[in-house]
């Protein structure tokens, strides 16, 4: 694995940054107008999951269901059946968080093209409170055979990954942030789902971080290099299912420790999907950053990571006990 | 253009519906699905009796009399679809997809058992003519919607049957679909319920009442219809009524007696979801030969 020319990795203040459900929306109205199967299905979160640009573009394709979620992923599971492809958008907490049964009876059991879209995971939602903050969207999914579970980093990768799944026979689920995260990728960085991306080579500690937290672990990784001469590997677990071992193996070979970091529950996300892999096939210390058990609450969405240990001071902290740097 | 067209060939002339048959002769053939079902109900020596034989006529009606499809061609692109929410009723459905010639009926024998491909609740992809995934209640009404959906994007004149229970209209999902086809105005979406009045705990109207039943669907935008559900010329009348209206979705209430043929099974919940026992399949076999071509003139 080698770090792709195209990647924006020195992040600055200057740096771009970028919606990532604009990512999804306005890939989706692009792929509309190629692709005449594709649907998109809203359950009355039409504008705030960026379904509007394909509803616009496309509004005999576009079907509102209202707030429905169960119904949003059976119809779905049916317009698959006639042919369709369907992108079934809501908030992770209402979908997968309600319409879980629908998504393991309807679609996964039955295998069928349906693309699940998540909006909204997450502390980063912020003042609505703990109700619609969904730390739990990875670990609901990814225990589902057959589905395909993606966490995109960026805009741009949000536009790639949203590409990738409609080419992908097969049920997806896609979660999406409402934060405007550093622009990492770029519009030539390649994208495969199941290929995890190396983002920076470096040999004492290895970050596995996904979703937005890909940002925070990079500027993790710059502090510790400059501070404390630290060399990090970091990999951007864009797809956590299926899980790119390959990655994780060839990096745990090389530094021996690994850290990943995630804004959802430890319980269930990527580190305990990372950590069912290692433990059984090449045991190395490692430590899992994220939701401690715990549900959020209402505030502003950087005083909420802090508060719940999702920041770039916290990586460097845990980077440096594991590493027994005082 | 290409050599894979020609599987197509059925899209002219389609097995079903067959125009030609009498209600004897639909009859018999309900009679020969409902001896099948208690045959591979007893081998199989667990699963659900009252739905599957209550719905008998239905699903012969509707397989051999009203829905376009092609057992030789279970795929073929322009059928019309069935689709069966209270999956824990496959035995019918089993039943009568082998009768109609989708696989060989010596298979039925095979229900429930290890690597079987006819599954203790249908599963799609795992036998032919299975077209959706079901059981766990109250979802196939939203899956045969979706699919009434496509149909209309497409300006397709298929049409979309789906055969729900009335013990799971206790399920929220079902209205939120109700809702959705009635919106949506989609009359090319029927859908046939087993109003048989039991469910497990008991009768449906003491465990949570239905009634008014049909007031209720009218009140979702559907066009509604009150039957007998084992005369079969009324289940086709209300098939062909349903295919000529406008603007709406058709519910058919079906009303049907759970155990309908076998007369120590009727209107009993304890026959929801428990088998006979050899002796009692014996018993029950011999009533239904007595019963053979008898069913249509009941009203």
């Amino acid at each position: 694995m080698k770090v792709n020319s195209s990647l924006q990795t020195t992040i600055t203040e200057k740096s771009e940054r970028g919606s990532i459900r604009d990512g999804f929306g306005k890939a989706l109205a692009e792929l509309g107008a190629t692709n005449e199967q594709i649907v998109a299905v809203s359950a009355d979160l039409t504008e705030s999951t960026r379904l509007n640009y394909f509803q616009e573009a496309f509004p005999k394709r576009f079907v509102q269901v209202g707030v429905a979620e169960q119904n949003l992923i059976g119809v779905s599971a049916g317009l698959a059946l006639a042919g369709k492809i369907p992108f079934a958008a809501s908030f992770a907490v209402f979908s997968p968080g309600r319409s879980w049964d629908q998504v393991r009876v309807s679609v996964c059991y039955s295998n069928l093209n349906v693309k699940i879209i998540g909006g909204h995971a997450g502390l980063t939602v912020g003042p609505d409170g703990a109700t619609h903050q969904a730390l739990e969207d990875i670990a609901i999914t990814r225990v589902l055979p057959n589905i395909t579970v993606i966490v995109p980093c960026d805009e741009n990768q949000t536009a790639a990954a949203t590409k990738a799944i409609a080419k992908h026979v097969g049920p997806c689920y896609l979660r999406l942030s409402r934060a405007k995260p550093v622009k990492i990728t770029t519009l030539d960085t390649p994208f495969e789902i199941g290929k995890a991306q190396l983002l920076k080579e470096g040999s004492d500690i290895t970050f596995v971080a996904t979703g937005i937290m890909v940002e925070h672990a990079l500027l993790a990784a710059q502090e510790l290099q400059a501070k404390h001469n630290v060399s990090v590997e970091v990999i951007n677990m864009h797809t956590i299912k299926p899980l790119d071992t390959q990655a994780l193996l060839t990096t745990a070979k090389k530094t021996g420790t690994v850290i990943t970091i995630e804004e959802h529950q430890k319980i269930g996300g990527l580190g305990s999907s990372v950590a069912e892999f290692l433990s059984q096939e090449y045991p190395v210390p490692m430590q899992i950053i994220g939701i401690q058990d715990t549900f959020g609450e209402s505030g502003d969405a950087d005083d909420l990571m802090e508060k719940y240990g999702l920041t770039v001071q916290e990586i460097v902290n845990q980077a440096k006990q594991k590493l027994h740097i005082s | 253009m290409s050599n894979t067209v020609t599987n197509h060939n059925s899209l002219e002339n389609p097995t079903y519906p067959q125009t030609d048959l009498t209600l004897q002769d639909l009859a018999y053939r309900a009679t020969q699905i409902r001896k099948a079902i208690l045959h591979m109900l007893l081998k199989a020596g667990s699963g659900h009796t009252a739905g599957p034989l209550g719905m008998t006529d239905v699903f012969t009606a509707l397989y051999f009399a009203i829905a376009k499809h092609n057992p030789k061609d279970p795929d073929w692109r322009d059928r019309d679809r069935i689709l069966v929410s209270n999956g824990h009723i496959c035995p019918v459905w089993y039943a009568t997809l082998s009768a109609a010639g989708y696989f060989p009926e010596s298979e039925l024998a095979t229900f429930r058992a290890i690597n079987s491909r006819l599954q203790g609740h249908p599963h799609l992809g795992s036998l032919p003519g299975v077209e959706n995934t079901g059981g766990p209640l109250g979802q196939g009404l939203s899956q045969a919607a979706g699919i009434a959906k496509a149909f209309k994007i497409d300006g397709s004149r298929q049409r979309v049957y789906v055969v729900t229970s009335d013990g799971e209209h206790q399920e929220g999902q079902t209205w939120e679909a109700y809702m959705f086809a009635g919106a949506h105005r989609l009359n090319n979406l029927t859908v046939l319920i087993d109003r048989n009045n039991i469910q497990i705990d008991g009768y449906t109207e003491d465990i949570m009442p239905l009634q008014p039943f049909k007031t209720k669907l009218e009140a979702f935008r559907w066009n509604v219809l009150d039957i007998d559900g084992h005369n079969l010329e009324a289940i086709i009348d209300a098939c062909h009524q349903a295919q000529a209206t406008q603007e709406q979705p058709t519910a058919i209430i079906c009303n049907t007696i759970p155990g309908k043929g076998v007369e120590f099974m009727q209107d009993l919940p304890e026959w929801h979801g428990k088998v006979a026992t050899k002796d009692e399949t014996k018993s029950a076999l011999q009533q239904l030969r007595t019963l053979e071509g008898n069913i249509i003139c009941e009203s």
